[in-house]
């Protein structure tokens, strides 16, 4: 393994100021630079995304006054992919007076991310939370109310307080549609300059500092450079590298990974989580899975018949003869044990072979239960849209039979690592949303992203970088022709003539659903050394033929999807070979990352706090070459560290 | 099963389009109707000729991206359905299947079945929100919000935003869009101190577009992927009514 | 589009200054919003509507007169004289009857004048092709739009014309098919007993009924009071209501007049 990276410095400044946790961020806002009404104009900012986390921070930045400009890939800012998020947000309001607080919050989510993540920023999270539902309320969101009109809120993922709002199972939309809205509102004044269907395609810096990007855009081809005096990375996360995911097909990591390449760290990679209950696969033309939301597990029973190869029918096979695996693994939380547990317990058995359906790659959800005890109308009342769903997609009523559903990606805790600020390795870059790996840890809370998108994007970004631009920007002035900014161009330019030069004989597609299969046999679910031995072989193999082989039609100067995809496989290739030494080289089983030599004797995930408690940020050294592996040691003042369980 | 496509082909703004026909082999009924365009690009792919371009990226039914007109109907013959939504069980072997771009000339094609649907944003930004700066907010129980009302807004707020409306309009309005923002921000108390100045700049900004004007046909809420109904047009029509009437901008 | 950034950018210039002067932003900026609204296609379509249901209010009242055909000759021209005479002495002679016509006039000119510029809007709008903007052939007839509601414009022509002719028959006594005369009941008489007449007549009001089952509707739904579900569909019960009523209301003197029944 010595081979694969090496060990760098130790990460020591992650500047959140010293003091007790609850005084932190209150002390590093006092302690932050201003910068005054007047000279913000004077200073500019590039905002890449328009998800929850860079629509917020446009929006804000924008009303603050200074120049924003803002960048997504699809047609509209409103298409960004957090407008799929269902289930809803959380925020220690204690409108329940149940014994919610800042203090429980944050210690459900450093609990739920198994003890991989920082305490300061945790916290920090935990204590913005409530001003986002009260900003999203003004701004008209409609988050679901009870008949005295009061907001009402329901338990989500595992934890025993009612604090996640929700605006039926769409909140991520209505979220989105509040910062989208702010942030037109700010297109109209003038401050936020839009650009639509633009990708991202490079990072400039110069002279250490971030200064700029290349961006193509996506109808004409033409690459542009824009200059700012600081750059926020936005783009969400890289779930995608598995080819199926709940994710948008859109979603990739061509920023964030642009950015690695330049100098920032890309932090705890093999952190990547996978969500239980979704549509399984229907065939080899699948493009995206489909999430069913988890609270369909409140009232479903999960089970497996207890033949393995048994060929007949749910219906058919009697209750004697299923084993509804979960209830009796894990008597007390029975099918509401957390996501990676529950997914991990599926794999399993249909890896026994016990698997239902065509493939064998599925377990049964089954109603029939609750039907009988609640009532149709209850359940329709519940769960009526996701049922219609389910429908529409497989044809199955699943009020007549079970549902059947199987594990997908969905979510990505790495992300590029970025300090108290949110900046990142490179002064100037901030990384915001789920781009970045900040406050989850090995494993996020359901309702929690949408959370931090939030938090970044309306509340701790602007506040921290205008202590950036006080001690950094504005100073000196640079335009397009600086050779740094032509060296970024060129390099984009050259790897598209590449692309569009192979001309080989395998579509973009058929190698991205080959990487994903291999990561997602090797790097997914459950992970082992050998495994991901074999996986870094086979990457790096199919790697080689995609830039020999790799089919790509039609020109750069015109609308070209397959040019598109082909720079985000491209990347994601070299994504996949990290997250597979990041897996590698945790050796520990910790959240959502499960190493098979790391279990308890009944088959529980080990964690290792001795050997692995600290954040993995790895430095890229260059094509080919080993990166390093940088630590930042994870030290718990506030919470007590204890192994999960859930038996 | 074996289809046939007829798919409008245009290969940027400015140049002439055409419908141009393809056969594709082995389509599932399980495929999505995108799924089976994917099978077809690859098949154009492998034959050296340039995929159709099409918009699409969550591909369950919230982004508001995917925009085919199949068979002359906008997302295609099943209700309350986005095309990627969509099946292939719900054609048969050997189906004609006609595919074009939502027609609007203020939804310029861009390439294929591409369209530019930016004016939709400038409706937003003429006044779809309710401006609120960050920070500036009240504590969000500090306003009740009567359960009908805020139920009202959300049946509005749910529009995707994807213009099938337009393309279903035979008078090419883009009213149903606009009276659904409307109707979301004008059903909560805390858009009323808007309300009228909203009305007013949407409206201007949907006929600066150039949208035509809504006849109350109805096709729109036919093929509205969410079911916004065409009361909320009328919602608009009232507020806008009321604001030309009191001079409360 | 040549049009789309016209409003777009005053405003935005106007929130530069807004900035630059420590105004607030935002919708800050609401002079010429009115202005411009009064010319939107939602306020032609109000226009519209207010004058096509003054002009079905009309229509209701004119019904009623026809329908004094049955009591005879002298009820009917004395009807006829009592709408010259009307508000005497207060008015002078057919005083009222100019103010309704006037009325109707500057009607008929808004709503045509509003027809027409919307017509025009839908028209460029759909590059010119309306509803058949699709090469595909299948569907064209959409998913739920009514007959009725197609056939607005050139129906609302065909009216156009209608009146006209009828006007120049029955009031001005100008084209007199089956023999003029000074007495309106026998103008009536005279022209109902001709079958193409009666022919011409019942097509036109075919087109105004269709016309008026969805002009019915439309203009309440235009004048916003289509609030809910449920309201559409009273509204559109009242429209079938409004429209069946004038249909038959003027239908029945001529068809029966035709079938000998009244001479
Ligand atoms: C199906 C589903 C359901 C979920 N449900 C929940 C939930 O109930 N609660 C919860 O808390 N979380 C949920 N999540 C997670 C949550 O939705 C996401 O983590 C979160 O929305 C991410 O927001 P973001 O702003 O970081 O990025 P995104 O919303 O993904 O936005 C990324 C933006 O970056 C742009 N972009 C990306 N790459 C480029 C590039 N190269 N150039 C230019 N622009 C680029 C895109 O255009 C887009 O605007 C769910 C996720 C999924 C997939
Ligand atoms: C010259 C004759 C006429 C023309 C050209 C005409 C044309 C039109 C047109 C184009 C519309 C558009 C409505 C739509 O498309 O939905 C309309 C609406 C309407 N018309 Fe007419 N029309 C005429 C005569 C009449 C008459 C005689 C009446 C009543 C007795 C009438 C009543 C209405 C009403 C109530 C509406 C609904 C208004 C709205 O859309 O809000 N029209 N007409
Ligand atoms: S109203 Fe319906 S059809 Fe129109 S944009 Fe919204 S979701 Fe699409
Ligand atoms: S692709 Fe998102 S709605 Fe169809």
């Amino acid at each position: 393994m010595a081979e694969l990276f090496t060990v760098g410095e130790t990460i020591r400044d992650t500047k959140a100021p010293a003091g007790p946790i609850q005084d932190q961020w209150e002390a590093r806002r006092f302690g932050a630079k201003l910068i005054s009404p007047a000279n913000r104009r004077s200073l500019s900012v590039i905002i890449v995304g328009t998800g929850l986390a860079g629509a917020s921070a446009a929006a804000t930045l924008g009303e603050a006054g200074y120049r924003v400009k803002s960048f997504c890939y699809q047609d509209s800012p409103r298409r960004a992919h957090s407008i799929a998020a269902q289930g809803g947000i959380n925020a220690a309001k204690d409108y329940r007076n149940d014994g919610d607080s800042i203090r429980r919050l944050f210690y459900d989510t450093v609990k739920g991310g198994d003890y991989r993540s920082r305490e300061s920023n945790v916290y920090r999270l935990a204590e913005v939370s409530s001003s986002i539902i009260d900003q999203c309320v003004a701004q008209g969101v409609p988050f679901a109310r009870d008949y005295g009109g009061l907001l009402d809120t329901r338990s989500f993922g595992g934890v025993q307080v009612s604090r996640t709002f929700y605006a039926r199972g769409q909140t991520g939309q209505q979220l989105l549609l509040g910062a989208y809205q702010a942030l037109e509102r700010q297109a109209a004044a003038g401050t936020v300059e839009v650009h639509t269907r633009h990708e991202m395609l490079d990072l400039i810096v110069i002279d250490g500092k971030t200064r700029g990007i290349v961006v193509r855009d996506m109808v004409t081809g033409a690459l542009e450079t824009h200059l700012a005096d600081a750059v926020v990375l936005a783009s969400g996360g890289y779930s995608n590298v598995y080819h199926l995911s709940t994710n948008a097909v859109g979603c990739n990591t061509t920023a964030t990974w642009r950015a690695h390449r330049k100098g920032a760290l890309f932090a705890n990679p093999c952190f990547t989580q996978i969500h239980p209950t979704c549509i399984p696969v229907s065939g080899e033309h699948q493009s995206k899975l489909t999430l069913m939301s988890e609270s369909l597990r409140n009232d479903g029973r999960i089970w497996v018949p207890k033949e393995a190869a048994d060929g007949r029918r749910p219906g058919e096979i009697p209750d004697g003869e299923r084993d509804y695996y979960l209830e009796r693994q894990y008597p007390a939380f029975g099918n509401l044990v957390p996501r990676d547990v529950a997914s991990r317990a599926a794999k399993n058995q249909c890896d026994a072979g016990r698997g239902a359906g065509p493939g064998g790659r599925g377990v049964y959800l089954d109603f029939a239960d609750a039907i009988a005890r609640l009532g149709r109308a209850a359940i329709e009342e519940k769960y009526g849209n996701l049922f219609d769903m389910y429908h529409k997609i497989t044809d199955d009523d699943p009020y007549q039979v079970p549902m059947r559903i199987y594990p997908a990606v969905h979510y990505t805790m790495g992300g590029l690592w970025v300090d108290y600020d949110l900046e990142s390795s490179i002064p100037g870059l901030f990384v915001i949303g789920e781009a970045n790996f900040s406050d989850h840890g090995a494993n996020r809370l359901g309702a929690s992203a949408l959370m931090q998108g939030l938090a970044d994007g309306y509340f701790i970004l602007p506040n921290t970088i205008s202590d950036y631009f006080a001690k950094n920007a504005g100073t000196e002035t640079t335009d397009a022709s600086h050779p740094e900014a032509v060296k970024a161009v060129d390099a984009v330019r050259a790897r598209i003539t590449t692309f569009l030069t192979i001309n080989g004989d395998r579509s973009v597609d058929s190698f991205h659903q080959e990487l994903g299969s291999i990561v997602w046999e090797y790097c997914g679910m459950e992970r082992n050394a050998e495994g991901l031995q074999r996986a870094l072989g086979l990457i790096r193999a199919l790697r080689e033929e995609f830039w020999t082989n790799v089919k790509v039609t039609g020109t750069n100067e015109e609308l070209n999807q397959t040019l598109e995809r082909a720079g985000r496989v491209a990347d994601f290739f070299e994504l996949a070979e990290l997250m597979c030494i990041d897996a590698l080289h945790r050796l520990e089983s910790c959240g959502s990352h499960f190493r098979t030599e790391s279990q308890t004797d009944d088959g529980e995930a080990l964690r290792d706090d001795a050997a692995f408690a600290y954040v993995a940020a790895w430095e890229f050294t260059g094509d080919n070459a080993p990166p390093i592996l940088r630590k930042e040691s994870l030290e718990y003042h506030n919470v007590e560290l204890t192994q999960r369980s859930y038996k | 099963m074996k289809i046939t496509l007829r798919i409008w082909r245009q290969h940027d703004r400015e140049a002439a389009g055409r419908m141009v026909s393809y056969g594709v082999d082995g389509v599932s009924p399980d495929m999505s109707f995108l799924e089976m365009l994917d099978v077809l690009n690859e098949q154009l792919t492998a034959a050296g000729d340039d995929p159709v371009a099409f918009d699409n990226d969550c591909r369950e039914g919230i982004c508001g991206m995917c925009s085919l007109v199949i068979n002359g109907i906008a997302h295609g013959p099943e209700g309350l359905t986005a095309s990627c939504q969509l099946y292939m069980r719900h054609f048969s072997d050997g189906d004609t299947i006609d595919i074009e771009p939502w027609r609007s000339p203020s939804f310029p094609i861009l390439k294929d079945l591409i369209v530019d649907r930016s004016a939709f944003d400038r409706i937003i930004q003429a006044g779809g929100y309710i401006s609120s700066p960050t920070g500036a907010a009240p504590d969000a129980a500090a306003m009740l919000v009567p359960k009908k009302d805020a139920d009202r807004a959300f049946d509005a707020a749910i529009c995707i935003g994807c213009g099938a409306c337009v393309a279903a309009c035979p008078n090419g309005s883009a009213m149903l869009f606009t009276g659904a923002k409307a109707t979301h921000l004008g059903a909560l108390p805390q858009g009323q101190i808007e309300r009228n100045s909203r009305s007013l700049a949407m409206v201007n900004q949907h006929d600066a577009e150039g949208f035509g004007g809504c006849t109350e046909i109805g096709e729109c809420t036919a093929v509205c992927p969410v079911g916004i109904p065409l009361d909320m047009i009328s919602r608009l029509n009232g507020d806008v009514l009321s604001a030309l009437r009191h001079n409360t901008t | 589009m040549p049009g789309a950034c016209e409003i777009a950018r005053p405003r935005m210039l106007a929130s530069w200054l807004d900035r630059a002067y420590g105004r607030p932003m935002g919708t800050g900026n609401v002079v010429g919003l009115r202005s411009t609204a009064v010319r939107s296609s939602v306020a032609l379509h109000a226009a519209m509507a207010v004058s096509g249901l003054i002009m079905v209010l009309f229509l209701l009242a004119h019904m009623y007169g026809n329908l004094k055909i049955f009591e005879g000759r002298q009820a009917f021209d004395g009807y006829s004289g009592y709408l010259r005479e009307a508000g005497e002495p207060l008015l002078p002679r057919t005083g009222a009857l100019w103010i309704v016509r006037v009325v109707l006039l500057i009607s008929v000119l808004v709503h045509i004048y509003a027809a027409f510029t919307l017509w025009h809007r839908s028209r460029s709008a759909t590059a010119g092709k309306g509803g058949w903007r699709y090469e595909t052939t299948k569907n064209r007839r959409g998913v739920q739009r009514s007959y009725a509601s197609f056939t607005m414009r050139w129906g609302g022509v065909v009216v156009g014309l209608f009146v006209i002719y009828h006007l120049l028959h029955l009031s001005a006594d100008y084209i007199a098919p089956g023999g003029a005369s000074p007495s309106p009941y026998q103008r009536v008489v005279n022209g109902f007993s001709i079958w193409w007449v009666v022919l011409s007549y019942m097509i036109a009001l075919i087109a105004l009924g269709f016309h008026l089952r969805h002009g019915v509707w439309s203009a309440f739904a235009s004048l916003g009071t289509n609030s809910s579900v449920a309201r559409r569909r009273v509204l559109n019960l009242v429209a079938t209501f409004v429209a069946l009523l004038i249909l038959v209301g003027f239908l029945i003197p001529p068809l029966v007049i035709f079938a000998g029944w009244v001479r």
